[in-house]
């Protein structure tokens, strides 16, 4: 999957300028950014949520615009951010519309839509609260749900908008770790945006920085996850230390950088 | 269409068993509640008439019996003119909640119903006593009309057709042409006599005509949102969620509005912009059957239906001879459960 030339605008106003960016197969990537950098938007336009200004988005090298809209579902998933259900939906039935792609307008529900939504309900651990209201679950469960949902596509990608924020950091634990088990056991391209460094560091084999709408750092997290980005981009002092756990970097912000005046994020990259 | 059906033997738990055996069973109870009254709506009246009588009426009719002809020809063509636009509104009420996912969209708060009465008024206005078929399209424009312009001034501004923004300007719509509307029937007395009864909502006086006019259209409505009602499920899980899902909400949005229309219309060009109906049937729709549309839209047909049959019977009653108009009957009953959504449903 990648994008070609891509600019995103909402009304006249341009978020994402002429950007070309291609998602390895396999991988687990992760957009991040400082507020309003463009990476929601960059993520709805990956999922044709948000309609091209200029360039495209390819899919196997097909333009994801022209292809209908049913196929791509079954190709690639989508979770937008805090999503809301209807009060007393449960997440069985949420689940079940997962489903939705790989149904005609009069088709029965076939047992293999059942079995995929039961072993989309059992990988997210949610076996036990399958007959719950959403509103009724945690926080954590309910993004579990949603995620399951997505799950139930049968869709080699999965892009997810910040799905851990508003969490405790138990729950934030918990998707991410579902997230990696994704990647892992079944092999699925995610592509996630978040708000946490760190987590983004952990979880992911390659972070993209964006700022301003346009890519200033892209790699690997011990590439990417510098003193001078930190500084160039997201205005803050920090060290950066190797969390003996899991070998990935952390950053350890102390104090809000000075502005300089002749740095600014777009070339942070370069230094 | 998609049943998972397979649902009720799926983890031993009791409830969804209950749900799958209760919710055809519900229905049933609900349809024969419905028939039980208008069974009495149709004994009351100037004169209170036995069931047996309208038995008669209806299976042994004889032409020369008084009470016969005023069954046939009066009191039954209101009753099914109440359950068509009891049925018609609630619907509407219900697509809309889920095209929207605002627990207060209807007929009457985003302006549709207000619409498509200036439109008629307006007619009566220009052509006098406007033939049933002039009113009809009257009624069907003004609701389209209607539909566009809130739906336009909520969408404008970044973020789209918020679920505040859209009651906003529907209620905003609703009021502007309601001015228009009462400045009509202040300054001109005739249309005043003609429809004065028929701007708050009123059954008084509908006969087979109005029924076989625009009943067909509403029909036609409940079909259309009945074939919707599993791409209704979708959609209400949000836009951008049922977009992801593969569904072509654009072209859903376009059908489902069309239902909304045809529903709204053809209810107000048979009673009137009558409120509340649309709003509150859904939601207790809801309570009985849950989130899925396959089942929201018959509940809340016949929900509706009981609904307006009982409060038009309740205003004939109550002040005998003089009548209550049932839209006026319905809002002591909306405005109370109006604050109840505003206090506790609206996230």
């Amino acid at each position: 999957m990648e994008t070609k030339n891509l600019s995103l605008a909402y009304d006249r106003e341009t978020i994402i300028q002429q950007l070309s960016l291609s998602i390895v197969t396999g991988e687990i990537t992760t957009l991040v950014g400082p507020n309003g950098c463009g990476k929601s938007t960059l993520l709805r336009g990956l999922a044709r949520l948000l309609k091209p200004k200029a360039g495209e988005v390819l899919l196997d090298g097909k333009a994801i615009h022209a292809l209908p809209t049913k196929q791509l579902a079954k190709q690639l998933g989508i979770l937008p951010q805090g999503p809301t259900a209807p009060e007393g939906l449960t997440v069985y039935e949420l689940v079940a519309q997962g489903r939705y792609p790989h149904q005609g307008f009069f088709q029965q529900w076939s047992p293999e839509d059942e079995e995929t939504t039961r072993e989309a309900i059992a990988i997210t651990n949610m076996v036990e609260l399958a007959d719950r209201p959403l509103d009724t679950l945690s926080g954590g469960q309910r993004q579990r749900a949603w995620i399951a949902m997505t799950l139930a596509q049968k869709t080699p990608i999965l892009l997810l908008d910040e799905p851990t924020t508003f969490l405790d950091i138990g729950y934030q634990l918990e998707v991410m770790e579902l997230i990696e088990r994704l990647n892992r056991e079944r092999q699925m391209t995610i592509l996630l945006v978040l708000h946490d460094l760190n987590q983004a560091a952990r979880y992911s084999q390659r972070m993209v920085v964006l700022n301003q709408g346009r890519i200033v750092a892209d790699g690997t997290p011990g590439a990417v996850l510098t003193k001078e980005l930190l500084a160039n981009v997201f205005k803050v002092q920090a060290n950066i230390v190797i969390d003996p756990d899991s070998g990935s970097p952390v950053c350890l912000p102390y104090r809000t950088a000075v502005p300089t005046p002749h740095s600014n994020g777009a070339n942070g990259h370069k230094k | 269409m998609t049943t998972p059906a397979a649902s009720v033997s799926r983890s031993g738990n009791g409830r969804l068993i209950g749900r799958a055996v209760w919710l055809p069973v519900g229905l049933l109870v609900a349809i024969i509640l419905l028939v039980m009254v208008l069974a009495i709506s149709i004994t009351q009246g100037a004169a209170e008439l036995r069931l047996s009588t309208i038995y008669e009426a209806l299976f042994a009719y004889d032409a020369t019996v008084f009470d016969h002809l005023i069954i046939r020809t009066v009191r039954l063509p209101r009753v099914v003119a109440g359950v068509i636009i009891g049925a018609g509104l609630a619907v509407a009420g219900a697509l809309m909640q889920g095209l929207t996912t605002n627990p207060l969209a209807s007929p009457d708060i985003l302006g549709i119903s207000a619409g498509a009465a200036f439109a008629v008024v307006l007619g009566t206005f220009l052509f006098g006593g406007a033939p049933l078929l002039v009113t009809g399209v009257l009624a069907m424009s003004g609701a389209a009309v209607a539909a566009i312009i809130v739906y336009a001034l909520a969408s404008a501004g970044r973020g789209g057709a918020t679920p505040a923004k859209l009651t906003l300007s529907g209620v905003i719509f609703a009021m502007f042409t309601s001015a228009f509307t009462t400045a009509i029937l202040i300054l001109d007395r005739n249309t005043f006599e003609q429809i004065r009864f028929w701007t708050v909502g009123s059954l008084a006086g509908r006969d087979w005509e109005q029924v076989l006019w625009f009943g067909p259209l509403v029909l036609v409505g409940l079909i259309g949102a009945l074939l919707l009602s599993r791409q209704i499920t979708t959609i209400s899980l949000g836009q951008d969620v049922a977009k992801g899902l593969g569904q072509n909400t654009a072209v859903i949005k376009a059908f489902a509005a069309l239902m909304v229309i045809l529903l709204a219309g053809g209810s107000v060009a048979i009673a009137g912009p009558v409120a509340f109906v649309g709003l509150i049937v859904p939601h207790v729709a809801r309570v009985v059957c849950g989130v899925d549309y396959r089942w929201i839209v018959p509940f809340t047909a016949v929900i509706g239906a009981i609904l307006v049959t009982v409060a038009d019977t309740v205003g004939r009653v109550v002040l005998r001879p003089q009548e209550i108009p049932v839209g006026v009957m319905l809002a002591f009953v909306g405005a109370p459960f109006f604050i109840y959504l505003a206090r506790w449903k609206i996230r």
